[in-house]
């Protein structure tokens, strides 16, 4: 170990990409490109068009009838209820319905002409019922009950949910005193912000073929960050055995959360157990990625915030109604995460947190890249700002002052390693010229500064587990096999670099396996959190040490010398003691002939590996209090320098800067583009992006009408600044990077707005229309 | 559905295809060539992934009919490397880190290559335009519009 962590060259090198030539010439195979033959038939989904309701009849037998249908499946066949959490949902609708493109019926075709002509054939009779659309009244005791037998479903030990209301999770801190607090405060905020539904938008959309075969093994192939919980939950829904349920997954053409759990992938293969033998595929319309996806559920966050004279923060009271939306793949734990995290990156001593994650009809609340964090720090955040203001302190002072350094005591308990956002603060303040004010590019233009902060632990399981296998080729290459998958932040790049660092092999050498395929590959929980580098990672250098050692062994005894005195370098064993060399490839998969032709040592080498966290500990489901609620954090600050023009409201992003403390930056560029990608995608949520919906309806459910950004809306300068306290368990002192860059940009964007206009505009987007009025209302525009 | 038979020029390669009325360029070159390097993305002309080069034109292959394309000349993704070679575009969007899941990264190349065969020197906004049609929720953009100065030697 203590050889190979000196050898260090390949850790921290901005090696290319592994998958970059498939990927710019077009042979790249993403889910939609792999080839069915004649026999594939196309499937479509009869959806609810109302946002609730009874189902009082559906009739299928004209769809049945039509030429070319070969199948009609509804509700009726599928009793069991799905979910990645709490098991709350049907893959198909059974007596009620809950928000409006909900599966009611499938049809699988010849054509998807004659699948979407079935579906008109099919008659669905509903009852309508009062809807939730809101997540505050739906938490009160005047809403009507979505689900009344949420006391019946099943769910995991850290999920509260409150039978006989619409609270699907109540997550509470109590640490402190914060009545006690609030006299001792000299300056105290109290805002409520509302941030909006959006969606993931990966360019790529879903797409799910399932087979089934007579002899009871089914195969799925899906665009998916999710192979092994698909496979898992699927087959628990669908009464498959789990291993005969296999999942093969391609490149990912985007993810941003919404390819993990199980969203329609359950569809497909729940049609192909009624038609055994024939593929069938359902590729989603962009329409229906829009408004029947899962979404980033909206937020409504209630902040009390207080602070002695010299600013220290003493207090802080969060209370979050999260829109989780008609079920909760993923939404209680959203709410969860925002519950422990709710102080953001801030040492306050005083917290009461109520975290709720409330039933609407609205779309299913799923991961979004940061996991509820972009949510929170909107409010946060700008809660900070405002108190920084009305104590008449700089926010950067403010910030440093009150940010968590390595031993504070969070609100749930758990000491805090090592951490680095100070760092972060100073690079983003440093670079953004900060306390300098810009002149601005015109008359009628203003400019300004903003800065927000930004914390993440990855929200899983306690027990969310990695593998690895690292297998040795007769030419001296090296496979790595994973489960993890490449959704486009270049994971499979950073396990190569991790095992070729670790055997002792050029990383050229090194190849990762994929498609991802759950027969073949070993086993991953999901490519979420940003939990892969960490994670998968410590497994590849579980398995590539293993191999190592295999190797070591071998030839130690062929060269009848202590292991110990040997490594490998550059592909060669050596032998530190006589200076002896051997080539891998004469040893990994034929062994070492023996002296005198008296037989031989060793045999094909593969190494395995795993990784589990085993210290993290259950909260206290009254006070939130425990001995470590999570695994770790990821902490970073970013910045804007925007102009506002006073005659339209628009918004222009001049310059954009991060900082992010990963740990250890494995590919440093690979770590450049998190950010500056994620930045782009969290400017953009704050200045175009919301599902705009009404009474359940998505109005938006295109590219025309929901905008994101394009490369004439980004910042032309974006600097990015790596910061490095590194990680005590993680692979070569590692953390997460990919979701953390879009977590403080709406609040960095507000806090911008501010300093450029005098007045708060808090609840984003904020689209030109929206800056304008206000602009109009505070007399700044006419 | 009548069927129709045309000839075009795919890549540079002459191709005879039977094609349904309603056939889209994009559909022809997916299903009916097994060209899958050119993505179907929002299938209403509004994403750019499946941009391919129609006589030159940079043009959303969704929104084109295959029986318009009889005697056309059309370039996908999988024709800017020739004889394994891969094109200035492609070795520097490789070098500049200008792609990540890859899926809008073939339309983003052909409307670039398209617009350096028609401009080779063009400014900044000029190439931001020019790719302004084609979406990327994963870049962030710079690093495609720094590949494309880089082979327009404007960087």
């Amino acid at each position: 170990m203590a050889v190979a962590e000196k050898q260090q060259t390949v850790i921290g090198a901005s090696v290319p990409r592994l998958d970059v030539r498939e990927k710019v010439t077009g042979a790249a195979v993403y889910a939609d490109d792999i080839q069915f033959g004649p026999g594939l038939l196309h499937c479509r989904v009869k959806r609810s068009p109302i946002p609730h309701g009874i189902i009082k009849r559906i009739d299928t037998s004209k769809a049945e009838k039509l030429p070319g249908v070969k199948v009609v499946v509804t509700g009726a066949d599928f009793p069991d209820r799905i979910g990645l959490y709490l098991k709350d949902r049907h893959i198909f609708a059974r007596d009620r319905v809950r928000f409006i493109g909900e599966p009611v019926a499938a049809v699988a075709a010849v054509t998807e002409e004659i699948a979407e002509k079935a579906l008109e054939l099919i008659e669905v009779e509903y009852e309508e019922l009062p809807g939730v659309f809101d997540p505050v009244y739906g938490a009160s005791p005047e809403a009507p009950l979505l689900h009344p037998e949420l006391g019946t479903y099943e769910y995991p030990n850290f999920i509260f949910p409150k039978p006989g209301t619409n609270i699907a999770n109540h997550f509470k801190i109590r640490k402190g005193d914060t009545e006690a607090a609030w006299p001792q405060c000299a300056a105290i905020v109290e805002h409520t912000f509302r941030i909006p539904h959006v969606q993931h938008v990966p360019i790529e959309p879903h797409v799910a073929v399932a087979k089934a075969e007579e002899n009871g093994q089914v195969t799925l192939w899906a665009s998916t960050q999710s192979p092994f919980a698909q496979r898992a939950l699927i087959a628990k829904a669908l009464h498959i055995p789990e291993s005969k349920l296999r999942v093969i997954a391609p490149f990912v053409g985007g993810g941003f959360g919404c390819k993990a759990g199980v969203t329609m992938e359950a569809i497909p293969v729940a049609v192909a157990l009624k038609l055994p033998g024939y593929p069938i595929k359902l590729r989603l319309t962009r329409e229906e990625e829009f408004y029947t996806n899962f979404v980033r559920q909206g937020l409504v966050i209630k902040i009390k915030v207080g602070c002695d004279k010299d600013g220290n923060l003493l207090a802080l009271e969060n209370t979050m109604y999260w829109d989780g939306g008609a079920y909760t793949e993923y939404g209680v734990n959203v709410t969860r995460a925002g519950g422990y995290s709710s102080t953001g990156p801030y040492d306050i001593p005083n917290v009461k947190t109520d975290s709720m994650c409330v039933y609407t009809n609205h779309p299913v609340g799923g991961a979004y890249r940061g996991f509820g964090m972009a949510e929170l720090h909107t409010g946060i955040d700008q809660a900070m700002d405002m108190l920084a203001e009305k104590i008449g302190m700089d926010r950067v002072e403010f910030f440093k002052k009150n940010c968590i350094r390595g031993g504070d005591v969070l609100a749930t308990g758990m000491v805090i390693h090592d951490v680095g956002i100070e760092d972060c603060i100073d690079a983003v303040a440093r670079d953004l010229n900060w306390g300098v004010k810009e002149k601005p590019s015109g008359p009628n233009k203003v400019r300004g500064k903003g800065i927000a902060l930004a914390w993440k632990a990855p929200a899983m399981p306690p027990n969310a587990g990695s593998s690895a296998i690292v297998k040795l080729n007769a030419d001296g290459t090296v496979d790595v096999s994973v489960g993890g998958q490449e959704i486009g932040q270049g994971t499979f790049t950073v396990m190569a670099q991790i095992a070729a660092e670790t055997l002792g092999v050029p990383y050229e050498n090194v190849r990762v396996t994929g498609p991802i395929d759950t027969r073949y590959s070993p086993y991953e929980w999901q490519t979420v959190a940003s939990r892969l580098t960490w994670s998968m990672g410590n497994a590849v250098r579980n398995a590539a040490l293993d191999a190592r050692q295999k190797v070591l062994n071998v030839v130690a005894e062929a060269w009848q010398q202590d292991p110990k005195e040997l490594d490998i370098k550059n592909g060669y064993v050596i032998s530190y003691r006589t200076e002896d060399t051997m080539p891998l490839k004469d040893v990994v998969v034929y062994g070492i002939p023996k002296p005198n032709d008296q037989g031989w040592i060793g045999g094909p080498i593969v190494g395995t590996g795993s990784f589990m966290p085993t210290y993290v500990t259950g909260l206290d489901p009254e006070t939130g209090q425990g001995d470590r609620a999570v695994v770790h954090y990821t902490t970073g600050a970013q910045g804007v320098d925007l102009e506002v023009d006073l005659e339209t409201g628009q918004i222009t992003i001049l310059k954009a800067v991060s900082a992010f403390d990963v740990g250890k930056a494995i590919n440093p560029e690979l770590v450049k583009q998190q950010m500056e990608g994620g930045m782009v995608q969290g400017l953009s949520s704050a200045l175009f992006e919301e599902c705009k919906l009404e009474k359940g309806v998505m109005r938006n459910p295109s590219f025309v009408d929901y905008r994101i950004a394009t490369a004439i809306d980004v910042p032309p300068i974006m600097d990015t600044f790596i910061i490095e306290h590194a990680q005590d368990d993680g692979p070569f002192g590692a953390r997460g990077i990919g979701e953390h860059p879009l977590v403080p940009s709406i609040a960095a964007v507000a806090s911008a707005l501010h300093d450029a206009l005098g007045i708060r505009i808090t609840n984003p987007p904020f689209s030109a229309e929206k800056v304008y009025l206000a602009l109009v209302e505070a007399g700044l525009a006419k | 559905m009548g069927y129709h038979r045309i000839t075009l020029t795919v890549n540079g390669v002459m191709e005879l295809v039977d094609v349904p009325s309603n056939m889209t360029l994009l559909q022809m070159l997916r299903e009916k060539l097994g060209l899958t390097g050119t993505k179907n993305g929002c299938a209403s002309g509004e994403c750019g992934a499946c941009t391919v080069m129609l006589n030159g034109e940079p043009v959303n292959s969704c929104m084109v009919l295959a029986v318009e394309c009889d005697g056309a000349d059309v370039v996908t993704v999988e024709g800017l490397a020739k004889n394994g070679q891969l094109d200035p575009l492609q070795e520097a969007i490789i070098e500049t880190g200008g792609v990540q899941c890859g899926f809008c990264t073939p339309g983003i190349l052909i409307s670039s290559r398209a617009l350096l065969n028609r401009k080779p020197k063009p400014t900044e906004f000029e190439i931001r335009e020019a790719i302004s049609g084609n979406l990327c929720r994963c870049t962030g953009y710079n690093r495609i519009v720094e590949a494309v100065k880089k082979v327009a030697g404007t960087e």
